[in-house]
Parts: structure tokens; C-alpha cells; sequence
């Protein structure tokens, strides 16, 4: 037998009361085309940690991260109800302005897609966008943001060049210095390393780690490892519904849902 | 966000924008068809369908253009025939034969794609060139050639963009089962049935519509033609030659002509539709 | 006794059938690909008869053309081709990408396919029925109303209505080409931009446009090619007179209708057919050397994709 979810997620919540919730999510509901795919999620992703979301393919994770960016508006038969609130003000209010939403959210995706433009251009394209015209500035935010990334000095000396002549890892590690240019305060990864090579895939998650200092971080995942080594909270997700959320060590280790445990163990994928 | 405002604003001007070109672009279409109907329709008429021009052409205000519907029907249905015969063992020998991606496929396909982009007053050109040196008259026969050869390409492209959807397994079932090359093809052919009919209305519509290559091939004639070496008017050169006449009979014929060749047109269009709409549910 | 052979060596009978089907149909393709080369070959030995009596150069720039003296400029006739399809890129180019990109970007699925077929219809609609709706509606139109309001007095028969009946036509072909190259820009390419903050149009003008630049070049180099061997639908709206178009309600006299208005009548005049076919030679090349470059574009766009 399995608990009903929303017990569940009563008592993850008072676990996490003692953290600052950056994202709240309240009754929320994602229909595609008729299919309900996400089914009364309520959620608070704390501050300054890193937050997987796993489950099995088609289980609503990806769905749950552009929910929280507000990607899925583009899509053509998509109905969102209930309530995402970013620093209590809700995304999905009327008065929510898309742009200035998204800014506050980088989103580093499956694969790397650099913009069609220089490495340069790549990173200065969002403050470009939201106004900035100073060549001195932006020069200074791409290098920043290069360093953070540590990319810098690997392409320092040809700025001025494609951006898709970089390696793959290369490239996903730009994008995440594109992503930080704008100054978000939330970092979306959508299996981000899915496409990148060993080595690759472990300078992005020491990245990541660094990086929860400044931002808070959701991740989705279909690596348990990956979201063992990487992640302060786990929230596993089981076709649409939360199942279980709460400190990593907890669902990994010590699961009490019987779904999560044999998704845990890996009966289940 | 000082400058959001101004970027909404700037966004909702070019959307108003590109829905406008929309507008316009879809509504020529209309305005083509309407401007053609408007024109056409108070001449239509049982006679005007039933009847050959009567008192001379280009001045003669008597009769109808059978001879010219007629016409067109032949010439269009005998180089569509001739056209398709050609251009399926063609596309056959491209893509079951001959090894996909093989020198001699990949240069075909484009000596195809050449031979699409070619005017059909340079095809008209050349073959009139042909028949005055074999000493041939403009005539039905002459017109069919030159047709057959502008509708081949079309032919081959469109059935073989067809091939190219279909899942290679199918073929690597049949010839497993120890099917030759031959059988293997007949089953493909069933499988991409509607896409054929497709093709070869397409060639129809294009057969049908053409006037520069039939203009100096075919002549013109006031009577249907009984054999193949006699001139023979089409619709588009009824429309062509008497759209510029003093009379405003004659005139009225082009117009009545015009509305005809439109209707067949349009028939087409929506068999062609509809088809498409066979060839995509076969495939799921 | 043949079902009987039938029956004892299935096999065989098959394989030969499949055998003559093969080189049948290998024949057949043979003979098409023959065309084209009989093509290039037939217009090159009729046009030398020009060619050989002045140098190329000379027949192209020459503006003079009255053949009964023997003088065979084409000038005119490249000028006035070149008018009608410039006047239709202007008018049809901002339009079509303009359509294309609502269509793709902002239209949702049932918009979408209800226009997509409407610009098939019009992709079948024959130029001649083209060319009665410029007769009938654009060349009185201009003649009647704009022309005028720049103070000039023209039938209405000019370069300008040919550029418009031409671009109408070209709509079809520019759509629908420039639709499929915007619908294989990766969707997450746009996710990536618009997650920066920018907004749908900074999207896609910085970022869809600028991936897609080499598709929609071949789309307008392809729908240059077809504006150049239209023929009659400008034929029946240019005016046809072989002089350089010095504005654009001036009468002009495209190279397609040129071919098609003197092929008939040619043949007391020496050089005349000679000349026709120097015309149809040079359309030949222009058009397969446009076909050639969209086709590259295209080609190496699919390549990088991959």
C-alpha cells in the first residue's frame, strides 16, 4: 500500500519550514491536450540548495521545471491552474510580467544550444536584451561570468568565434554562463548532462554545487547517482503526483513510500 | 524594467504586422478566384460549354469552347498518362534498384530538380524547334510531347518524395520474405497508393494550366480534334488568345474560359487534399 | 507449356521478370537524363549562329534591337526581366517572411492548417488565370489610380503590374519554403533565448531568423528562378515594349515573353530564331544556376542539422 501523497507532502513541509522557501507551488494543475500531466502538486523548494526532481520517463518532471518558467505559455494546448509564487509574488498572476519572470530563471537544457552568434554575443545577448548598451560593462559580465563557469581561460583569445565550435561540454558550460549574465536568481536544469561526457558531466555538477551559494538551484534528473551526489532535496515524481519529498539522504536511504523505494532500488525506472 | 513597455509595445506592432501580410497573402487567392468568377459567371452558360466557337475565330461571336475543353482534356489527360507511365519505373529504378545514395540516384535526382526548374517556354522552344525540323505541323501530338516532358519531373519528384517516408523495413521485410526486387516494389506501390494519385493530379493541374509550352506547339482550332496530328485549342490559350479581342463576345469567352479551367483547378485542389489526408492515415 | 515452365522454375520466371523491369525502367530514366543534354546541346547549336557573327558581350549590353537591320541587343529584355522580378522580391520578400513567421511562431495548429492548404490553392491556380486577374484588376489599377497620384499617365501595361501578378505568384513557393525552414529551427533554441527574458519577437528576430538566414535565401533564390521563367502571366500585364525601363510604370519586355510572343513569326528574318534561342539558352542558365544555389543552401542547411 502506498500513503496518499498529499500526507506525504504535509509532513516534508514541516521539514523544510525551517529553510526560507524561495518557490512555492500550490494546487498545481497542468493539463496537455486533455491529459492531465501534472495533478495537484504542492511544493516549497527551499533557498540556496539543490533540489532534484526524479521519476520515471513521462512522469511530468520536465513538465514540472517549464511550469516554472512559464515555457509551457508557447505550446498550443496547455492549461496551467493553481499557483507558483517566486519570493511570494505569483508567476501566474495577472499582473506577472513573461520576460521579466524567465529572466529571474536560467534554464540550462538536455543539450547545449548555443545561440547562433560568438561566444562573446552568446553571453552579452540577455543584458543586450534588457537594455544594457555599454560595451565597457558587458565586456566585463561575459568575462565574469566565464570565470564562473571556467571557460575563461580556455577562450579567452577567440571570443570573436562561433560559439558551436566549442566542445559539447564546452558548449553546456557557456550556456550556463549565458544563463547567469541575466543575473537570475534560479538555476532550471533539465538533464542537463544527459548529452555530455564523463568529465563533462562532473565539471557541470561541481559547478552546480558552487553555485547554490548564490542561487537556488531545481534540477531534473533521471540519474539517482547523479541526484545522490548532487542534491540537498529530492522529490520524486510518479505519473503527474508527488510521492515523496524531502532531504536526499532521507529518500534515497530511508524511502517510506513503497513506490519510491522500488524506484529507489530500481525495480522500477 | 524600464524598457519592457516599450519591447511589448514594439512586439505587438510587428504582430499586427505580420498578421496583415498573412491577410493580404491569403486573401489574393480569394480576390484571384473572385475577380475570375465575378468575370465569368454571367457568361457561362449551357451553350457556352455544349458548343464550338461559331464564325471565325477571334471575331466569330457565336458558340461555345467545347472545342477547347475538349482540347485541354486530352492533352492533359494523354501526357499525364504518358507522363506517369514514365516517371513510376523511374522512381522505381531510383529507389529500389539502384542503391540509395548511389552516384547514378543522387545525380539523377538532381537532373530532375533541374529539368522542375526549367520554364515551360524553354521545353515550348526546343520542341518546336524539333518538330520544324522534322517538318511537323503545331498539332495535339507535338503539344503532348512537350507536356509529357514538363510533367515527368513532376512525376518523379513528387512519388519519390513519397519513397523517401516510407520506412526502409518495409522493403527489408518483403525482400526476406525472398520477394525479388520487382515484388518488393509492387508492394511498395500499393503502400503509397493515395501519394500516387497524388503526383498525378499534380501533373494533371500542371498539364492542364500551361500555356507557354502548348503555345507554340499546339496551335489552335476551332474544332475538337480526332487525331493526334491536328491543331487543338486549350483552355489557357482560349483564355490567352481572346482575352485581348475588340469583342466583348469573344472576351466573354476567354472569361467563361477562365472560370472552367478554375473550377477544374480548384476540383483538383480538392482531391489532392484529400488524398494527403489518405496518405498520412495510411501511414500511422 | 508456358504455365508449365512457370511451375517448374518459379524462380527463374521471376527473376527474369524482375531482370526486364529493371533495364526497362533503367532505359527509361536513361532517356530522360538524355533530355537534359539534348537540351543544352540543341539551344547551343541553334544560338551560335548569333554568337558567331557578335561577340557576347556586345549582344548583351547592346540596347538596339530591330532585327530586320540585324541588330540583336538584349539589353531591353534582361533590364526588363530584371525590373519585374526585383519590383516582386520588394513586394513579395517582407511579405512572405512576415506571413511565414506568424505562421510558425504565433499562429496555433488550426490557423495554421487552414492557411497552409489556401497557399497550396494558390500554388495551383495556372499563370494564365494569373494573368487575366492582372489584366482585369492590376493593370487598371494602375493605370487608372497610381499612376496618376504621381502624375503620370500610363495604359497601366508596365513593369510595375507585371512585379505585382509576379509576386502574387510567388507567394506560394517563398511560404511555403520559408515555413518548413522556420519549423526545423530546434524548438529549445527558442526556450533558450525566450528563458533569458527576451521577448517572442527579440526571439525571433535575433535568434530564429538569423539560424534560418540560409534557408530563407534559398527560398527567395528559388523564387527568383521561378519569377524568371514566368512567362505568361507577365507577358499578358509588361506591356512589351523593347526598351529599358527607366521607371517602374514604364512598359517592359521580359526574356520568356519575348520567346513567346516572336517564335511564330520568325523565319523569313535571318538570325531571328537564332536569336530566340540565345534568349531561351540564357534562361536555361540563369534559372539552372539560381536552382543550383538554393539547392546547395539547402543541402548543406540539412547537413547541419544532423
Amino acid at each position: 500500500m502506498y500513503a496518499i501523497p498529499s500526507i506525504e507532502t504535509e509532513k516534508t513541509q514541516s521539514i523544510i519550514h525551517q529553510v526560507n522557501p524561495h518557490i512555492q507551488i500550490k494546487d498545481l494543475n497542468v493539463y496537455v491536450e486533455d491529459q492531465h500531466i501534472l495533478k495537484n502538486i504542492n511544493l516549497e523548494i527551499p533557498n540556496n540548495c539543490i533540489t532534484s526532481i526524479i521519476g520515471p520517463s513521462g512522469c511530468g518532471k520536465t513538465t514540472l521545471l517549464k511550469t516554472l518558467n512559464r515555457l509551457l505559455d508557447d505550446s498550443t494546448e496547455v492549461k496551467v491552474t493553481g499557483s507558483v509564487l517566486v519570493n511570494g509574488e505569483d508567476i501566474y498572476g495577472p499582473d506577472a510580467e513573461v520576460t521579466h519572470i524567465r529572466k529571474k530563471m536560467g534554464l540550462l537544457s538536455q543539450k547545449p544550444f548555443p545561440l547562433p552568434m560568438s561566444i562573446f554575443d552568446n553571453i552579452a545577448y540577455g543584458p543586450k536584451i534588457h537594455g544594457n548598451r555599454d560595451k565597457k560593462s558587458l565586456q566585463a559580465i561575459v568575462e565574469r561570468q566565464l570565470k564562473n563557469v571556467g571557460l575563461w581561460e580556455e577562450v579567452k583569445d577567440r571570443l570573436d568565434s562561433s560559439a558551436s565550435k566549442l566542445s559539447i561540454g564546452q558548449q553546456q558550460r557557456l550556456c550556463l554562463a549565458r544563463g547567469l549574465a541575466v543575473e537570475p536568481e534560479i538555476i532550471l536544469g533539465d538533464e542537463s548532462t544527459s548529452a555530455l561526457d564523463p568529465i563533462s558531466t562532473q565539471v557541470i555538477e561541481n559547478l552546480l554545487i558552487q553555485l547554490k551559494q548564490d542561487y537556488t538551484i531545481v534540477l531534473v534528473t533521471h540519474i539517482l547517482r547523479q541526484a545522490r551526489r548532487v542534491s540537498d532535496y529530492i522529490l520524486f515524481l510518479y505519473n503527474g503526483e508527488v510521492v515523496e519529498f524531502g532531504r536526499s539522504e532521507d529518500i534515497l536511504l530511508n524511502p517510506q513510500n513503497e513506490i519510491t523505494q522500488q524506484y529507489v532500488k530500481g525495480f522500477i525506472s | 524594467m524600464s524598457n519592457i513597455n516599450r519591447r511589448l509595445r514594439k512586439e505587438r506592432i510587428a504582430k499586427i504586422l505580420m498578421q496583415a501580410s498573412g491577410i493580404i497573402i491569403t486573401g489574393s487567392l480569394f480576390f484571384i478566384i473572385g475577380t475570375i468568377l465575378y468575370k465569368g459567371l454571367p457568361y457561362l452558360s449551357l451553350d457556352m460549354i455544349t458548343k464550338t466557337p461559331q464564325g471565325g475565330f477571334y471575331i466569330g461571336k457565336e458558340g461555345g469552347i467545347l472545342n477547347a475543353i475538349l482540347g485541354s482534356l486530352y492533352l492533359a489527360g494523354l501526357s499525364t498518362f504518358l507522363a506517369t507511365l514514365i516517371g513510376i519505373p523511374i522512381c522505381l529504378y531510383l529507389n529500389i534498384y539502384s542503391k540509395k545514395g548511389s552516384r547514378i540516384s543522387r545525380f539523377s535526382k538532381l537532373v530532375f530538380d533541374v529539368l522542375f526548374g526549367i520554364p515551360s517556354i524553354v521545353y515550348g522552344a526546343i520542341a518546336f524547334s524539333i518538330m520544324v525540323w522534322l517538318g511537323v505541323r503545331a498539332s495535339l501530338i507535338g503539344g503532348v510531347i512537350t507536356i509529357t516532358l514538363l510533367t515527368i519531373p513532376i512525376v518523379v519528384r513528387t512519388i519519390d518524395e513519397l519513397i523517401q517516408t516510407i520506412p526502409t523495413d518495409l522493403n527489408h521485410v518483403t525482400t526476406s520474405l525472398g520477394a525479388t526486387r520487382w515484388e518488393s516494389a509492387k508492394v511498395l506501390l500499393t503502400y503509397i497508393k493515395p501519394g500516387l494519385f497524388t503526383a498525378i493530379l499534380l501533373a494533371f493541374g500542371r498539364a492542364i494550366g500551361d500555356v507557354a509550352g502548348v503555345l507554340l506547339t499546339t496551335g489552335f482550332s476551332d474544332n475538337i480534334p480526332v487525331y493526334l496530328d491536328e491543331p487543338t485549342a486549350t483552355l489557357p490559350l482560349a483564355i490567352f488568345f481572346q482575352l485581348s479581342s475588340p469583342i466583348p463576345e469573344v472576351q466573354g469567352r476567354a472569361y467563361a474560359s477562365a472560370l472552367i479551367l478554375t473550377f477544374i483547378i480548384l476540383f483538383i485542389v480538392i482531391c489532392t487534399q484529400y488524398l494527403a489526408s489518405r496518405q498520412k492515415k495510411h501511414k500511422v | 507449356m508456358k504455365k508449365k515452365a512457370k511451375n517448374l522454375l518459379p524462380v527463374n520466371y521471376r527473376l527474369i521478370k524482375d531482370l526486364v523491369i529493371k533495364n526497362l525502367s533503367g532505359v527509361l530514366l536513361g532517356i530522360c537524363l538524355l533530355v537534359i543534354i539534348a537540351i543544352v546541346i540543341g539551344l547551343s547549336i541553334k544560338s551560335e549562329p548569333l554568337i558567331s557573327t557578335e561577340s557576347l558581350w556586345n549582344i548583351l549590353s547592346s540596347s538596339v534591337w530591330s532585327p530586320m537591320k540585324g541588330n540583336f541587343g538584349f539589353l531591353p529584355f534582361i533590364m526588363g526581366t530584371v525590373w519585374v522580378t526585383l519590383i516582386s522580391l520588394v513586394i513579395a520578400v517582407p511579405l512572405c517572411l512576415a506571413a511565414s513567421v506568424y505562421l510558425v511562431e504565433y499562429a496555433g495548429n488550426r490557423l495554421r492548417n487552414f492557411v497552409l492548404p489556401l497557399v497550396n490553392v494558390l500554388a495551383a491556380i495556372p499563370p494564365v488565370l494569373y494573368g487575366v486577374w492582372g489584366v482585369l484588376f492590376v493593370v487598371p489599377l494602375i493605370g487608372n489610380y497610381i499612376a496618376p497620384l504621381f502624375g503620370i499617365s500610363t495604359t497601366g501595361y508596365s513593369v510595375f503590374s507585371g512585379g505585382i501578378v509576379l509576386a502574387v505568384m510567388i507567394f506560394p513557393i517563398m511560404v511555403s519554403i520559408m515555413v518548413e525552414v522556420l519549423q526545423t529551427i530546434p524548438k529549445e533554441l527558442r526556450s533558450v533565448s525566450l528563458s533569458l527574458g527576451a521577448t517572442k519577437l527579440e526571439t525571433i528576430q535575433q535568434v530564429v531568423l538569423k539560424k534560418a538566414r540560409p534557408g530563407i535565401m534559398a527560398a527567395i533564390v528559388l523564387a527568383v528562378s521561378r519569377a524568371f521563367g514566368e512567362t505568361i502571366a507577365v507577358l499578358m500585364v509588361c506591356g512589351n515594349i523593347p526598351k529599358i525601363p527607366q521607371s517602374i510604370f514604364d512598359a517592359g519586355y521580359p526574356l520568356p515573353a519575348l520567346i513567346a510572343n516572336n517564335f511564330g513569326e520568325m523565319m523569313s528574318i535571318p538570325l531571328y530564331d537564332s536569336a530566340l534561342m540565345f534568349a531561351a539558352l540564357l534562361l536555361f542558365i540563369i534559372i539552372l544556376g539560381f536552382n543550383l544555389i538554393s539547392r546547395g543552401i539547402l543541402k548543406r542547411m540539412e547537413a547541419k542539422n544532423i
